[in-house]
Formats: C-alpha cells, sequence, structure tokens
C-alpha cells in the first residue's frame, strides 16, 4: 500500500501552525508584554526576520540559489514606502505597490544573467551586485543620496502605517506579514510550482528531462521572493521612520537574510521561525548588554552561532528539533504498535 | 510515419566525431533497441535527442514535428521523456515526490498528478520505499525510479538509457516483463543497452552503432548474423574464428 505524505492536504502540522498564530495574535492582550517596549520590539522584529527569511527561502532554501543579493529588494521596497511618504506626501501602500514591483523586475533582471552562473559563482555574482546598488543609492539625488530620508510627523493609523505611542500597530502589521509569507509558502510546498522548484535545486537537468522549464521557475521564484523581501523592506521603513542606504542595501543585511535561514533549516517551513527566534533575542540583547564595546557585538555573536550548528547539524536548527523528535517517538512507536497505533 | 525520426545526425565534441550522420527511425508502438560497444556513441545519441546537446548537424523529428535544437524540456512536453544512464534522483525528495515531479507534466491538479504517481510506484514495484529518501535507494531502485518518474510524464516515446546495467539477472527478468507491459499500455520505447541479450527478446527493430557510425539497423534475428556485429562486438579475430567455423560447418 502506498501512503504518501499529501502535502497538498490540511495536516496536524497545519493547525499546530494556526495555533501558533493565534497564540501570536493573543500577545498583545498581555499588559505586561505590551508595557515592556524592549521586549515588543524584539517579538517585532522577530517577525519581521523570520518574513524576511522565508522570503529568501522561497529562492534559497526551496530553490538552492543562494542569493547574497536580497538586501537590495529589501531596500527597494523599503525606499518605494519611503519616497511615497517623504518625497511625495502619500500614504506608504502606493509606494510599497511600486516597491514590490520594482524589487522583482530588477531581480529578474540581475539573475536572468546570474543563472547562467552555477553554485559559488552565483552567490558570487549576488555580492557584487549588492555593492553596486549601495554605491549608486548613496550618490542618486532622486532617492535622497546619502543622507537618506528621514519620515515627517503624520497622522497614526493603518493608513499611514504609523504608531508613535505603542507598538502594538506595529506588531500586528508585523504578525499579518509573517502569516502572508508563512502562508504563501505553505501553499507553494504542496503544490506543483513548489515541487518544481525543490527538482531544480536537486538536479537541474533531471527536472528539465520530465519537462520542467527551469529557468522560468528559478526566475519567477526569484520575483516573488524578491517581491516579498520589498515588502518586508517597506514594513522595515514604516516601523523605523528612516531609510538610508548603509542601512538596508548592505552586505551585512543580505547576511542575515542568509544566516537566519541556514541557522534555522533552509528549505523548511519552520526553519526561518525558528532561526529568527533564537538568533534576533540574542543580536537585540548582546546589542543592548555590550553595545558599547563597539559595532559588531551581534555578529560576532552570530558568527559564533552559526560555526556551531553547522558543525553540530548542517540541516540547522530544525533538523536538531526533527532529531530530538525523532528519539521521543521511537519508544512511543516500539509500545505504540499495538495500542497508539497512529503516528 | 514514424514516431521519431532522426536524419543525418552528426555530434562532434571539439574534432571528436561521437556520432557520424546517423540516421533510423522509431515507429510507434514499437520497441526500438540501440546497441554498440563502449563509445559507441548511444548515449551523445540519446542525449540529442532528449535535447541535451545540441546537434552539430541533421534534425531530428518527433511526432511530426521538428524537434532539432529545442530544450529538453520542450522535448519532454511533446511527448518524448527519457531515463538516465548515470541514474539522477532527486536526492533530498522522497520517492514518491520524484515521481510527483514527473507526474505534474500532465497533471497540474494535485490530486490527478497523486494518483498518476501512485500507480507508477506501485507498477516498478517501489510502493514500499514511497517516503523513503530518493538518495538511499539501493541501485536496483534507482534505475527502477528512474523508470517510474518518466513513466509518470505520461510519454508517447520512452528512451530508456541502460536501465538493465548493472542489475541481477532477476532484477533484469523483472524489468523486461515491465517493458514489455509499458509497451502494451501503447507507448514507444526506444532503448539503449549494452547487455545485447536482454534487448534482443524484446526488440522489434535494433539500431547497432559503432564508433559513432551506424552499422546495421533491422530486426534483432538478422542483427546477430550481420558480420559488422558481429565483428564490431568480439573483434575481427573473433570474428574470422566464428567465419570458419562457420565455413567448416558447410564445408561438413
Amino acid at each position: 500500500m502506498v501512503t504518501p505524505m499529501h502535502h497538498g492536504a490540511l495536516k496536524r502540522k497545519d493547525l499546530f501552525w494556526l495555533a501558533l498564530v493565534a497564540l501570536m495574535a493573543l500577545v498583545p492582550a498581555v499588559s505586561a508584554i505590551t508595557a515592556n517596549s524592549f521586549l515588543m520590539h524584539v517579538l517585532i522584529l522577530i517577525l519581521l526576520f523570520a518574513s524576511m527569511a522565508q522570503a529568501w527561502n522561497i529562492i534559497g532554501g526551496y530553490g538552492g540559489q543562494t542569493s547574497f543579493g536580497h538586501s537590495v529588494f529589501f531596500g527597494i521596497g523599503a525606499y518605494g514606502a519611503g519616497m511615497a511618504v517623504v518625497t511625495y506626501g502619500l500614504s506608504p501602500w502606493p509606494g510599497i505597490g511600486v516597491g514590490m514591483l520594482a524589487a522583482a523586475t530588477v531581480a529578474v533582471l540581475i539573475s536572468y544573467p546570474c543563472f547562467k552562473l552555477s553554485g559559488h559563482y552565483f552567490a558570487i555574482a549576488t555580492f557584487a551586485v549588492v555593492e553596486i546598488f549601495n554605491r549608486m543609492f548613496l550618490v542618486w539625488y532622486w532617492v535622497g543620496g546619502a543622507l537618506g530620508l528621514d519620515y515627517p510627523m503624520v497622522e497614526e493609523g493603518f493608513k499611514n502605517l504609523m504608531w508613535y505611542d505603542s507598538k502594538t500597530g506595529y506588531y500586528y502589521c508585523a504578525l499579518v506579514l509573517f502569516v502572508l509569507i508563512f502562508g504563501i509558502v505553505r501553499f507553494l510546498e504542496g503544490h506543483r510550482f513548489g515541487y518544481y522548484l525543490r527538482a531544480v535545486r536537486e538536479g537541474q537537468e533531471t527536472a528539465e528531462s520530465l519537462g520542467v522549464n527551469s529557468t522560468a521557475v528559478k526566475l519567477t521564484a526569484m520575483a516573488l521572493s524578491a517581491a516579498l523581501a520589498g515588502l518586508c523592506g517597506a514594513f522595515f521603513v514604516q516601523y523605523n521612520l528612516r531609510v538610508d542606504p548603509g542601512m538596508v542595501m548592505s552586505l551585512d543585511m543580505s547576511m542575515k537574510f542568509v544566516l537566519v535561514t541556514i541557522l534555522g533549516g533552509a528549505g523548511t517551513l519552520a526553519g526561518p521561525l525558528l532561526g529568527a527566534a533564537v538568533l534576533i533575542p540574542l543580536q537585540e540583547y548582546t546589542r543592548a548588554l555590550w553595545g558599547g564595546l563597539g559595532g559588531g557585538v551581534d555578529l560576532i555573536v552570530f558568527g559564533v552561532l552559526i560555526i556551531v550548528i553547522v558543525v553540530k547539524q548542517p540541516a540547522g536548527i530544525s533538523g536538531i528539533v526533527r532529531d530530538i523528535a525523532k528519539r521521543f517517538r521511537r519508544p512511543a512507536d516500539a509500545k505504540g504498535g499495538t495500542s497508539v497505533g497512529t503516528a | 510515419m514514424a514516431l521519431l525520426e532522426v536524419r543525418d545526425v552528426t555530434k562532434k565534441f571539439g574534432e571528436l566525431v561521437a556520432n557520424d550522420r546517423v540516421s533510423f527511425t522509431v515507429d510507434a508502438g514499437t520497441i526500438v533497441g540501440l546497441i554498440g560497444p563502449n563509445g559507441a556513441g548511444k548515449t551523445t545519441l540519446f542525449n540529442c535527442v532528449s535535447g541535451l546537446y545540441p546537434v552539430t548537424a541533421g534534425r531530428i523529428f518527433f511526432d511530426g514535428a521538428e524537434v532539432t535544437g529545442l530544450p529538453s524540456y520542450r522535448i519532454a512536453r511533446m511527448g518524448a521523456v527519457r531515463t538516465f544512464q548515470v541514474v539522477r534522483p532527486l536526492k533530498d525528495m522522497t520517492v514518491f515526490d520524484n515521481v510527483l515531479v514527473g507526474a505534474f507534466l500532465h497533471g497540474a491538479g494535485g490530486a490527478q498528478a497523486r494518483e498518476a504517481a501512485e500507480s507508477c510506484i506501485e507498477l516498478c514495484g517501489l510502493a514500499e520505499y514511497a517516503d523513503k529518501s530518493a538518495g538511499g535507494l539501493p541501485i536496483g531502485g534507482k534505475k527502477r525510479l528512474e523508470l517510474a518518474r518518466a513513466l509518470a510524464t505520461r510519454p508517447k516515446l520512452l528512451m530508456l538509457d541502460e536501465v538493465m546495467a548493472g542489475l541481477t539477472s532477476t532484477e533484469v527478468k523483472a524489468a523486461l516483463e515491465l517493458i514489455r507491459h509499458i509497451r502494451e499500455k501503447g507507448i514507444t520505447l526506444l532503448i539503449v543497452e549494452h547487455v545485447m541479450e536482454a534487448i534482443m527478446p524484446i526488440a522489434d527493430k535494433v539500431v547497432v552503432l559503432d564508433g559513432g557510425i551506424k552499422i546495421a539497423e533491422g530486426p534483432p534475428d538478422r542483427i546477430i548474423d550481420d558480420e559488422r556485429v558481429i565483428s564490431a562486438y568480439l573483434g575481427a579475430k573473433f570474428s574470422r574464428r566464428l567465419q570458419a567455423k562457420r565455413e567448416e560447418r558447410t564445408n561438413a
């Protein structure tokens, strides 16, 4: 009897995710949490970085194309919203749309030649792209140049995506971002496109021999990944109320897309959340505690953690979680053959 | 009209001529064997037909349309699907998901593709491995996975590249049974095979390559007696000895 996993159908795992989202939606109801502004900040950043990593995961994890260029798409999204508000005095919404579209377009234009390179060469090419965009935005007067864009005081609320007194509004926005991007990836996992994407990662020629247009699959994944990274960038600038090239379009920021995903487990749905949940509190608390020692303490901690995890379990934290789950399940299975039955 | 027509196909790698003006046809509903000693250019020809390599010269027609120079995914979508001699499982995906990738070609709707994948897995005897990672299969299983995955695309022409090499004799028997079953389903087969004994009993026609050149084409029983085929396989010395023996027999 064949009893395959049906990725398309609603599974027990999905119920776990729904419960988790419900729980996260209730967080602002606890006044002890909302009163602690720093804790709210950390929670918002966890949701943001999990979303960013999940956006990267589409092309980097499922598609196997290690892109160090995602800070460019993130930055374009940030500038889209930022320019709508600062330069044109609009609400950020049209800017978000334009930014996502621009990010996807730029992604397709730079990936098309880069996808002809394989393995490390693709990664190196994307490195170069970040430097090019960083320099270009630094000297580009229309986008604010090196000075960047500073937000004016406008009315708070969902129309302007801006809140001053409490972080609850931002928290819910981050949660919506998280649910949207994780939902998209969960949907793709169970559908043809997701299978094709993984097939291209595992063997491009093999996938082509089965009728998969690998170039189209990779470009589509890249465009989607970039548009969602742009959306994250738009949220980032709305939260930060300021943007300049160094903040968003930098190798530092690109590394975070990659590291959070790889640490959590690339090519898995849970990986980006696990990675962000571990790295972001570490980053923010080390920064708060030892920030005075000079910049980069958080990156040192990142680095050490990555080395430890990759040596212990290359599949990342999700691999470690899986191993632990297996260890717990095994004894249960042994006796469960008669009583429990279904695993 | 033939389902596949290879017309004067030449493939050069630099100065090395791997295929030299090879022509043959595959009629719909038949099994055609493509045989020849090591280095005869069988796999190269396969790669040309399936669009993996561009041809240097010549033309290829499939199902009434010219496919010369088309990328391999377009040729696969038209219904000419191949397996690889050096097995290429999608390692980090399960056996079921591997076959499902093939099945999605003509069943974008999930349920339909899943059904097709299940039946191909069943047919190729992989049911017990369905949820296992494809990278962990034994070699015989990987060969069957190649077959199941290609079959799941519902091809008109299935091109098998040495699916029986490296299998035990029991496995070869099972594979031959499977190939006959595939033909009964109306799928045309072009089979590259190194093992002559495996292909002769099932093929309707055999094409023999040696040194990149087609040296013979015809039904298996005629091919077995062909002088050039014997000398290609056994060498000139054995060929002369065989000749001498035959003459002795006829003289006696």
